[in-house]
């Protein structure tokens, strides 16, 4: 401790700090650094979405019908409301309400738990239905006497934009492509090659537009998992971080107006939900 | 010495804090409608444009950017700098190829 200076304020100042201030402002800087490199972390996911969604959009629109908006929209405003409390856990801090800062940090671990609760809902739901990453991709939807139609048939029609008529619509789930031809130049683009959109020659179909499962639909799958799964990983470790700043309020560690570290949380937290709002519209709202 | 006096350190009001949120939740819910609109190749960048004012207000305001060192800013912006970068070269190197991808259908992935 000798090492250490206490400001009147009951604040520990480190030996390498000229005063309470720069630590703090050092604090704060390492923490945006440290956010900068979950920004590029993300990235890489990010990239591997533009690529193949630009490459591959039917997959994504095909994908897309299988998640629900509704509980997509339902964890936004659950990650938004966990924000406004982890904002105001840090002013509560910044003014010394104990109690109130208590509040709002078990608010804010009670919003990140309903998160996490409706996101295992909806993974349970693709897993009954085998809508998994890249190998497991095995939709089994007859199991429980629904179709693949049941479950998106609702969803399509809803959406102004997709013109199908319910009862028309059929679904059919194509077996994999043949591998390509090497001399991909000599095939001709779109109408002429196996297009996976519209099954024009099969006659049980006339008059109705088809929703054929594209080739690699697990793509999006894969994606979907990847990119809510790391998010969902940065969630628990949110809890766990909300978990120790309440500890730390039970000790009594912020009665002295030392509030970087519900900062620094906070910051943290409000990164994970910039993340999700980009999250829900790119995979839920195409 | 106070270390967080105000000069340094900003406090949120409770009314501001509620503003932002409410801006968030109308902002969401703008989100959701105008993906129920055909809007063609526009969907996406209207959904770009509201996710990227929702993601302005919680930086500026929840994040305390606002009344930061610009400093701050300015690393969290090179990140994005970096990362528009990396998204950028790869959607132009992926553009080369456009020509031989047939749709629906991915060459070189399959069994």
């Amino acid at each position: 401790m000798s090492d250490r200076e206490h400001s009147s304020d009951g604040l520990t100042v480190e030996h390498h700090f000229e005063n309470a201030d720069q630590q703090y402002q050092s604090a704060k800087l390492g923490m945006w650094i440290f956010l900068g490199t979950e920004i590029l972390f993300f990235g890489g996911l990010f990239v591997a979405y533009s690529v193949y969604r630009s490459n591959h959009p039917e997959i994504f629109v095909f994908g897309h019908h299988f998640l629900d908006k509704n509980l997509g929209a339902l964890n936004t405003v659950i990650l938004i409301c966990s924000s406004l409390t982890a904002a105001w856990a840090v002013r509560a801090a910044q003014l010394r309400q104990i109690g109130m800062l208590k509040l709002m940090i078990m608010l804010t671990i009670l919003c990140a738990f309903g998160f996490m609760g409706v996101k295992s809902v909806e993974y349970n739901g693709k897993w009954k239905h085998g809508l998994l990453w890249a190998g497991k991709y095995d939709p089994h939807l007859e199991d429980h006497g629904e179709t693949l139609h049941d479950i998106i048939g609702e969803e399509i029609a809803e959406e102004a934009h997709v013109e199908i008529v319910t009862e028309e619509t059929v679904v059919e789930v194509r077996p994999a492509q043949p591998a390509a031809d090497p001399d991909r130049s000599t095939i001709a683009p779109a109408a002429e090659g196996p297009a996976g959109l519209a099954a024009p020659d099969s006659a049980a179909t006339d008059g109705a537009e088809v929703e054929v499962e594209p080739a690699n639909a697990q793509t999006y799958f894969s994606i979907y998992f990847l990119l809510t799964g790391l998010h969902g990983i940065h969630v628990l470790g949110g809890i766990g971080a909300f978990i120790w700043l309440l500890l730390c309020a039970r000790r009594g560690d912020f009665d002295s107006g030392h509030f970087t570290r519900v900062d620094m949380v906070a910051l943290y937290w409000h990164l994970v939900d910039l993340i999700w709002i980009y999250l829900f519209l790119l995979l839920y709202l195409i | 010495m106070s270390e967080h006096d105000s000069s340094v350190v900003h406090v949120s009001s409770v009314k501001l804090l509620l503003i932002v949120w409410v801006a968030l939740m109308i902002g969401t819910w703008i989100t959701v409608s105008a993906s129920n609109i055909d809007l063609g190749f526009l969907n996406i960048w209207v959904g770009l444009a509201i996710a990227t004012a929702k993601a302005l207000l919680v930086g500026l305001y929840y994040m305390h950017l606002r009344w930061d060192k610009p400093f701050n800013s300015f690393v969290f912006l090179g990140a994005f700098f970096f990362l528009f970068l990396f998204i950028g070269i790869a959607m132009m190197d992926t553009a080369q190829y456009q020509p031989d991808l047939i749709p629906g259908y991915s060459p070189g992935m399959g069994d």
